[in-house]
């Protein structure tokens, strides 16, 4: 396959140029690539190469809860969203706490076979926060990572222990920050939104001191630790300190924390709630800031389908989460590189080389003899959220009607194209 | 009234609180009179829907809707069925497939009513959701006002009590600032959430400060659960640091009003000798409470008929 006249995203720079993709593999980048017989060649003038995006905070909702996505939509949704590699949440049921889930994800996306799916296992077993789940089993399985998603465990002493346990095996603990007593079934933002629609407001200090206390695990016991979707402003802070003084923490965050705020919440849109919860202005900026200046290392879209009942009902009762792949680039295109704070070299990073150097996986970069992992898209086009044109099965999205730039055209993993946008 | 429905005070205007606040004086001089015939909703039925305890309020609209006519049936869901039964959206289908003409909803969760209103087209009214609104009390609250001093504009509202999870609050706080009142709040700053001055209330300092200069001091009810979660020691203690007595009413204007949406926790929030005094208003209220809801639900009423 031979991409002509793209303009190509590498690690420092853009430029114009071929690039030749020869058994999965990325064969050349250079001027003037003549095709040779039976290639078949794209012409991308006006369109943009990625390094293939990579997202590492999904839920695919597979083994149990196929009414809100199941492994084959969850992939169909990456590939449209221009993601080559996802790494798959473990709050499943049964959970993802042994090998077995493991595998049996890992054999239905080989099924599936349109993106890479690299499961994350659960830390403790079914997620109780008690003991610990056979860690080393799941890494042999394929798990890239480790977390207790969703929540936080509660024990100091076993987060400590599987910290050190994980880093045995060479895994890291993914940790979803949120002290459970302070949230007390908050619901959004403490603040001036909750108190105006009397929705119970959950504090920043909620999701602070859990992400001070894994930082200062981490600390002590000198290892890493990376921070899921970090949403407040002091959060931001938080981390920023720590990597200051060397403390090995690496961090997150959303789109949906980058983009609104907790004023979307005023007209009771389930779609808007998520954990964490939107926060205020001046968390937005402060997460901005952090891509901008390191402190928050990558993107992810922690894309977290529901089926319609779970989101029409009571605000109190709904599902927490956003369905998200299929929006994320678009949305950290729109916002962080239109709106001045990324270049397009830095975009890579984070929705790319960042995440791949975090859970030390393939890809990353455009690179000759890398795999072939590419997202084309079209920077230029602008288009209109619609939930109902999604492949996944989740429709939830509080970006509904929000226009966007930065249209995916192909999504080429391994050197096979695995979604192509209709015409 | 514009709207479909009675969801809460913040999205009315002044226009629309007036007319209620009119029509319900006119209905209140008529039940002081004794008459109870009315025909604004002949032929309509009406349904109570309450997913937590209430008599007095779920009695004033069944009182109010039947006072005009209307056929009422009540249905009291226990707040556990909420998560186990039926969700809200199947509910109010089944009852709007029943040619029910008003759902009058009482639900823990804020935006239910909300929620109920997108879903039927039945009217619903709201009497109650959560920590969001109450506008029926709130509006029975300042026909009360309105009554006693035949104004709301300039008059000063000192609210005290359990802020932070009170609906009729935030409901009396938008109507009174949209009719031209001041409020000003106190509580122990547990019960205090943020932004209400931002909302247009006056967050003061001390209970002396919130009630200086005020023709209505209004209690709200503190609940006990509340001192199990935390927010304060005890109600002795709620009482003594917190509650109006005699001693601060002379910090209020001379014989300003006392107030409050009941049912009293005698001692706590008030003492016994303002609550059973003579510028107490809280039984007053309570009829204030089937006039308002008899204007809001002829008011809805009509506007189906103008359509």
């Amino acid at each position: 396959m031979l991409i002509k006249h793209a303009e190509i995203v590498l690690k420092n720079s853009v430029k114009v140029a071929d690039l030749r993709v020869e058994q999965g593999r990325i064969a050349r980048i250079g001027k003037d690539l003549r095709p040779k017989r039976d290639e078949r060649v794209i012409e991308a003038e006006g369109l943009t190469v990625f390094p293939g995006l990579i997202d590492i905070h999904v839920h695919l909702r597979e083994p149990g809860f196929e009414r809100k996505e199941d492994i084959a939509s969850g992939c169909r949704a990456a590939v449209k969203g221009g993601f080559t590699q996802i790494c798959c949440m473990p709050n499943t049921e049964p959970v993802a706490d042994n090998k077995v889930v493991i595998s049996y994800i890992k054999n239905r996306a080989k099924e599936v076979n349109l993106c890479k799916v690299r499961p994350i296992g659960a830390i403790t077993k079914g997620q109780k926060g008690e003991d610990l789940a056979p860690i080393g089993g799941m890494k042999a399985a394929g798990a890239v990572a480790i977390s207790e998603d969703g929540k936080s465990v509660e024990n100091s002493k076993l987060m400590a222990n599987a910290m050190q346990y994980a880093a045995d095996f060479g895994l890291k603990c993914l940790c979803h920050c949120e002290d459970a007593s302070l949230v007390g079934g908050g619901v959004v933002n403490e603040g001036y939104f909750s108190t105006l629609t009397g929705l119970k407001g959950s504090l920043r200090a909620a999701e602070d001191i859990m992400i001070a206390r894994e930082i200062c695990l981490a600390e002590s016991l000198n290892l890493p630790v990376h921070i899921c979707h970090v949403s407040t402003y002091s959060g931001v802070q938080l981390i920023r300190e720590a990597k200051a003084r060397g403390v090995k923490v690496t961090a997150e965050t959303c789109p949906h924390y980058f983009t609104l705020t907790d004023s979307a919440i005023q007209n009771f849109d389930t779609d808007t709630k998520v954990n964490p919860p939107l926060r205020e202005e001046k968390d937005r900026l402060a997460v901005i800031e952090g891509l901008k200046d390191g402190t928050i290392d990558c993107i992810a879209s922690d894309h977290a389908p529901h089926h319609r009942d779970d989101k029409n009902v009571e605000y109190d009762l709904a599902a927490f989460g956003i369905s998200g792949l299929e929006t994320s680039f678009a949305l950290s295109y729109t916002q962080l590189v239109k709106g001045g704070a990324l270049s397009l070299c830095g975009l890579a990073e984070k929705m790319s080389a960042s995440p791949a150097a975090i859970l030390s996986l393939e890809g990353g970069s455009l690179e000759e003899g890398a795999a072939a992992d590419l997202t084309i898209v079209d920077l230029n086009e602008e288009w209109t959220v619609d939930p109902e044109t999604f492949v996944s099965k989740g429709k939830n999205t509080p970006f509904k009607g929000r226009k966007l730039f930065g249209k995916v055209k192909y999504t080429v993993v391994d050197g096979e194209i695995k979604y192509e946008e209709e015409r | 009234m514009k709207e479909k429905d009675l969801l809460g005070l913040l999205h009315l205007s002044a226009e629309e609180i007036d007319e209620i606040l009119s029509l319900g004086l006119e209905m209140k001089r008529r039940l002081k009179s004794g008459d109870k015939t009315g025909s604004a909703l002949a032929g309509k039925s009406a349904v109570t829907l309450f997913y937590e305890n209430s008599t007095r309020t779920r009695t004033s609209f069944e009182l109010a809707a039947k006072f005009l006519g209307a056929q009422v049936v009540n249905i009291a869901a226990s707040s556990s069925s909420v998560q186990k039964g039926e969700t809200l959206v199947d509910t109010g289908k089944t009852l709007d497939a029943m040619k029910n003409d008003f759902i009058i909803i009482r639900h823990p969760m804020g935006g239910a009513p909300k929620l109920l209103a997108e879903t039927v087209k039945a009217h619903v009214v709201n009497a109650g959701d959560g920590m969001n609104e109450h506008p029926t009390q709130a509006l029975l609250d300042m026909l009360t006002m309105r009554e006693n001093f035949g104004r709301i504009e300039g008059l000063k509202v000192a609210i005290l009590g359990d802020i932070r999870h009170s609906r009729v609050a935030k409901s009396n706080l938008f109507g009174l600032k949209k009719l031209g009142a001041e409020v000003s709040m106190y509580a122990p700053r547990t019960l205090i959430p943020e932004g209400l001055d931002r909302m247009g209330a006056k967050i003061c300092s001390s209970r002396e400060e919130a009630v200086e200069g005020a023709d209505v001091v209004m209690g709200l009810r503190i609940q006990l659960e509340r001192q199990k979660g935390g927010n304060f020691p005890s109600l002795g203690e709620y009482a003594k640091y917190y509650g109006a007595n005699e001693e601060l009413m002379k910090y209020a204007k001379p014989g300003a009003l006392v107030m409050h949406p009941g049912p009293v926790n005698r001692g706590v929030e008030l003492t016994c000798g303002l609550i059973d005094g003579e510028t107490s208003r809280i039984e007053e209220q309570v009829l204030s409470g089937v006039a308002v809801r008899m204007a809001v639900l002829s008011l809805l009423a009509k506007e189906e008929t103008a359509c």
